[in-house]
């Protein structure tokens, strides 16, 4: 103990974990909605995508701010620029190869 | 430059343990540009499984395999592990070693749990399906982006369990306390790439 006395302070305050509960009751909440979307309602098949993926988006985004403590460091910028760029080769990989085999599917 | 220097370290005195040194503050942004990198190899497979999909060659298709209790029981499982790792970096910085191992722990079984559904739907469909790896391009697809995330996942059941042990060594420092905060942040990646998987693969092969 005697290594880091001197070092951080203690940053979280006891008590409830407010921030984490809530983020796991969003993720099952978004879960079951999206299954309930796709299963439950009969909407159009590109509807039903469309929303199922931006339900995926909005969890993803829920882990990475109420878990990740992606906007944490002594300078940020770094981390969400490298992040930023992964999510657009990400994109342009799916989405890129999803458009031009669309024409041979 | 010296005045620079000086900002960074007063900064540094405020902030949680695992970035109370230069090293452990950059080896963290080190482990994000390493987690954009695995989002880049996961975007590949998921590129070709949406590709292959519909390429079921008479072998059994998405409809035929898929079902909504085990499919919901890995999510859910996984959900809750993110939950509990989550509640583990919360103990870190509140310097609860206890607690912290605790929820690890916690989140080690939550992982061998998942691991276990997923074996168990992977040797339905290979054997009693007679949907194995090679039957289908779309089978191949499935497999390879299943199995790489279920790679993923036991290799990190193996290192929280290292992080356990020396957590229970070392105690939490500067130097545990950034290993724990690293293993906290692939293990809500996975988490991450699991939404997709539902969502791309589950939700989709139900609907299309």
């Amino acid at each position: 103990m005697q290594e880091h006395k001197n070092t951080a302070v203690e940053s979280e305050p006891a008590g409830f974990p407010w921030k984490q509960v809530i983020g796991l009751i969003l993720s099952l909440a978004l879960t079951f909605l999206a299954l309930w979307i796709a299963v439950g309602l009969s909407l159009p098949v590109h509807v039903t995508l469309t929303l199922i993926v931006g339900l995926a988006v909005i969890q993803a985004l829920i882990q990475l701010f109420m878990f990740m403590h992606v906007l944490e460091g002594t300078d940020t910028s770094h981390q969400i620029l490298g992040l930023i760029f992964g999510i657009f080769v990400a994109f342009a990989m799916v989405a890129g190869t999803l458009w031009i085999m669309y024409f041979t599917l | 430059m010296a005045a620079s220097t000086l900002t960074e370290s007063e900064k540094r005195k405020n902030m949680p343990l695992e970035y109370s040194t230069e090293e452990g503050d950059l080896r963290i942004v080190g482990f994000w540009i390493f987690l954009a990198a695995e989002l880049v190899l996961f975007s590949t497979l998921f590129a070709t499984y949406l590709v292959l999909q519909s390429h079921t060659a008479g072998a059994p298709t998405a409809k035929d395999l898929f079902k909504i209790n085990p499919v919901m029981a890995e999510t859910i499982v996984l959900l809750v592990s993110s939950f509990t790792c989550g509640l583990g970096t919360l103990e870190l910085r509140r310097h609860n070693t206890k607690g912290l191992i605790a929820w690890l722990v916690v989140t080690v079984i939550l992982g061998l749990a998942f691991i276990g559904l997923e074996a168990n739907e992977f040797y339905s469909y290979a054997v009693h399906e007679g949907a194995p790896l090679s039957s289908s391009a779309f089978l191949s697809g499935f497999f390879i982006l299943l199995g790489t995330h279920g790679a993923h996942v036991t290799l990190g059941i193996f290192w929280v369990t290292a992080i356990i042990i020396q957590l229970a060594q070392r105690g939490i420092t500067a130097v545990t306390a950034r290993k724990a905060f690293m293993v906290g942040l692939y293990w809500h990646f996975l988490d991450v790439v699991w939404i997709f998987i539902f969502t791309a693969v589950y939700l989709t092969g139900l609907v299309i």
